[in-house]
């Protein structure tokens, strides 16, 4: 088969991570995704540096989130523009934005404007926390979202102060939930022939990434979490669940039986019913952690791997990346543009491919992000 | 009524997986419309059945399961039974969409791996899960998700310096596997629209992994000299500069998104941090100014903190609880709760979809089927479309 979305075009107002996350994902899957942005400025994401890393003028995570996708400059706040962003969105299928409330309605885009426009649209929209209630005009930003959403206190342990997840979990969850409401109305417009809008929030993700704990939480006479005292990596889960230190590394150990696992790792205090091991648990964890300290990395996989009980070692970045595992899967996709310095010299970007494949094959278009207005002129001509 | 339809209405998933990645996918589609078949081993069925978080069960079955398998169905059959498989196959020639995320191999030895399934039914999308790709040394090891999260490189980014691995304490390579399944098997569903042709849709967990770390790995990938570490105090995320984090105050914590370190030093009155404010020393500077933030804050309530920040635009919220989350305005507004009925008459409140669609929420309506809850109806629907099938051929 083509690239499932062929034919499709995105409009993407959006910005930053959330919104384009869901645009890149998009563009993966085959679509033609036009980033609608301010002249002169653009994505505010061109601008935002992570470790100070630029690439030809825009920051390499505006490279990482906006490979193959096309730039239109166009003034919001400009009739002329907005009439032609109007005629862009006749001929679009999806558009995304992820403004403040209020910022759409303002210039008439919002989804009742833009259904005037096109009633076939799908109309993706990312906020932070929703359209009512206190917080709806807060930022909506990552850490900002996971503070809010009581996800500090499940990672890290028992002493240690709430921990955020070190990557902007809430964005791309969200950015993944986007993509999933557009791709099921997608699918409803060819059954329907109706268009749909898609609204997704950072904090209703935060929830659904929660959702396990949460309902055991509810269902319990709100008994909090707590995290173990040691080597905690699920508030939830018994002994010995966690990563602990060996005498050269770490270790990671999964659950298994109480009987094989204090068999595999020679713990007479392992072989503990399954109720203890969560009453017990940080008993049984201070316990083990001592004991795993005793050895190495190797020679405790090699006593569990024998008992098929599930472990591994614990890699970094160094050592995933020269991995023949890492290798296998053929992550890294070089990505081309023309330089935006005026001499057209190739510039390249290595960056990760989309993680799905589809009939067997990877989808890894080479097209790098575009410089601000790249397509404004021929899409300009296209709409002639 | 402004809803016209849910979106996957008269799709039908079959859903061979087990535990989460793939169940939580399933889940998915069911919030979307679609119907959702549980395939399940007549003895003990998915093993998720039977792992418990804490110790909460509800009638008989653990938290954990009910919220990833409500509004599903269950049929149990004996994949390894030959007679039983008619049953299944009689399933697979209806089905939209079929889910798995057995080991490599298992699917071939019962002969329902994509080309077998797509032989009954040309149509279909199959959806595989698998741990680490179906190439590679590690292709035959457990896909569980704190595996998949200490060789992902990914307990390296969250907590301080000194910390040594943390894992994140929600199983994140599960969910996004299963969230990236559910996009490729939807595109995959549009797809068929118009070429009548079904797709086989794969992702591993590693796979989904490395995407969830695009913007580290793409720094490394693109520029091998540089080192992504956690800053040494107050670390929140490898990549971004200055204050960025929760911070303890005298009555709780606050947390501080990517303000100026000039606004940050005059708004909570912080002198110490003046000679920070020059924003190219952000991110080499952050230890030092988070340690003077970290010592500076506790000296107010987070309350206090909020006042002089907020006013002004700074980004910044209160780091808060499950307790103060649920009992938060800005939570019940999002109306994010839902109350299934259980057999016995009790109920089990769970999350929903996080999804809205035309102004509305998906809401479901039933609580996690029992083992082969419905094997009799779906039975019947079996024999009484063979014989539908039968006829027709015959008229």
């Amino acid at each position: 088969m083509l690239l499932p979305l062929k034919g499709i075009t995105v409009l993407e107002f959006s910005q930053y991570l959330a919104g384009p996350y869901a645009g890149l994902r998009l563009a993966d899957l085959g679509a033609r995704v036009i980033k609608i942005e301010r002249p002169g400025s653009g994505d505010a994401c061109r601008k935002l540096t992570t470790k100070d890393l630029t690439v030809d003028g825009d920051s390499l995570l505006f490279h990482t989130i906006n490979r193959n996708k096309e730039s239109f400059c166009a003034n919001l706040k400009d009739s002329e523009d907005l009439a032609t962003v109007r005629k862009l969105i006749q001929k679009a299928d999806v558009l995304t934005h992820n403004f403040r409330p209020g910022v759409m309605e303002k210039i008439g885009l919002d989804y009742q404007g833009v259904q005037s426009i096109n009633p076939r649209i799908i109309y993706g929209e990312v906020s932070g926390y929703g359209d009512k209630g206190p917080w709806a005009h807060k930022p909506g930003q990552d850490l900002l979202a996971q503070a809010v959403s009581g996800i500090g206190w499940l990672s890290g342990n028992k002493n240690q102060d709430p921990v955020p997840l070190g990557l902007a979990i809430a964005d791309m969850l969200c950015g993944t939930h986007l993509a999933q409401g557009i791709l099921s109305a997608l699918i409803r417009r060819k059954k329907k022939n109706i268009g749909a809008k898609v609204q997704v929030s950072l904090l209703e993700s935060m929830i659904d990434l929660q959702f396990e704990g949460l309902t055991t939480y509810l269902n319990n006479g709100r008994q909090m979490p707590s995290r173990s005292e040691i080597a905690n990596a699920h508030a939830l889960l018994g002994a010995p669940y966690g990563i602990y230190q060996t005498r050269d590394h770490w270790i990671a150990i999964s659950m298994g039986e109480p009987g094989q696992l204090s068999e595999a790792l020679a713990l007479p205090e392992l072989n503990v019913s399954i109720s203890e091991a969560f009453v017990k648990r940080d008993q049984i964890k201070k316990k083990l952690a001592e004991h795993l300290k005793t050895n190495t990395t190797a020679h405790w996989l090699e006593r569990m791997n024998s008992h098929h009980l599930w472990a591994s070692e614990v890699l970094n970045y160094d050592q995933l990346l020269q991995h023949p595992a890492f290798k296998a899967l053929s992550i890294p996709l070089t990505v081309s543009r023309e330089s935006n310095n005026g001499t057209g010299n190739p510039v390249n970007v290595t960056t990760t491919r989309c993680p799905i494949r589809i009939n067997g094959r990877t989808l890894s278009s080479p097209r790098a992000a575009p410089t601000l207005g790249a397509d404004t002129a021929s899409i300009l001509e296209e709409l002639q | 009524m402004s809803f016209p339809s849910k979106p996957l209405d008269g799709c039908l998933v079959l859903d061979f997986s087990q535990y989460l990645s793939g169940p939580s996918a399933a889940l998915r589609l069911a919030d979307l419309g679609a119907r959702v078949i549980k395939i399940e081993r007549p003895d003990g069925g998915d093993d998720c059945r039977k792992l418990y978080l804490s110790d909460c069960t509800i009638e008989g079955e653990s938290t954990l399961f009910h919220a990833i398998n409500r509004d599903k169905e269950s049929f149990c059959a004996d994949l390894k039974d030959a007679a039983q498989r008619q049953n299944i196959h009689a399933l697979i020639r209806k089905a939209d969409v079929i889910i798995s995320n057995f080991r490599p191999g298992v699917m071939d030895r019962l002969e329902l791996n994509y080309d077998s399934v797509k032989a009954i039914n040309p149509r279909i999308v199959y959806g595989e899960i698998t741990g680490y790709g179906k190439e590679g040394p590690w292709k035959n090891r457990p896909g569980q998700d704190l595996l998949l999260q200490a060789l992902s490189g990914i307990t390296w980014l969250s907590g301080s310096a000194n910390d040594g691995p943390v894992a994140m304490g929600v199983p994140v390579a599960d969910i996004f596997t299963g969230a990236l399944l559910v996009q490729g098997i939807l595109a995959a569903l549009f797809a068929r629209e118009l070429s009548g042709e079904g797709a086989y849709v794969e992702i591993s967990m590693l796979e989904a992994m490395l995407d969830f770390q695009f913007e580290p790995l793409t720094i490394l990938l693109h520029d091998p000299s540089q080192k992504i570490e956690r800053a040494k105090v107050n670390g929140a995320h490898t990549l971004v500069a200055g204050a960025y984090g929760f911070y303890r105050t005298s009555d709780g914590y606050i947390a501080l998104s990517m303000g100026q370190i000039k606004d940050l030093a005059r708004l909570l009155d912080c002198p110490a941090l003046l000679p920070y404010t020059n924003p190219s020393i952000a991110y080499s500077e952050r230890d030092a100014i988070k340690a003077i933030l970290a010592d500076h804050l506790p000296t107010q309530p987070t309350a206090y903190w909020l006042s002089k920040l907020e006013p002004e635009d700074i980004w910044c919220a209160e780091v808060l609880n499950w307790d103060q989350l649920l009992d938060h305005q800005g939570f019940i507004q999002l109306d994010m709760l839902q109350s299934l009925p259980m057999q016995k008459g009790t109920e089990i409140i769970t999350s929903r979809c996080p999804i809205r669609i035309d102004d509305e929420r998906l809401w479901g309506s039933k609580p996690a089927p029992k083992l082969g809850q419905n094997q009799a109806a779906i039975q019947n629907e079996i024999n009484n479309n063979g014989a539908y099938n039968e006829r027709e051929q015959n008229a």
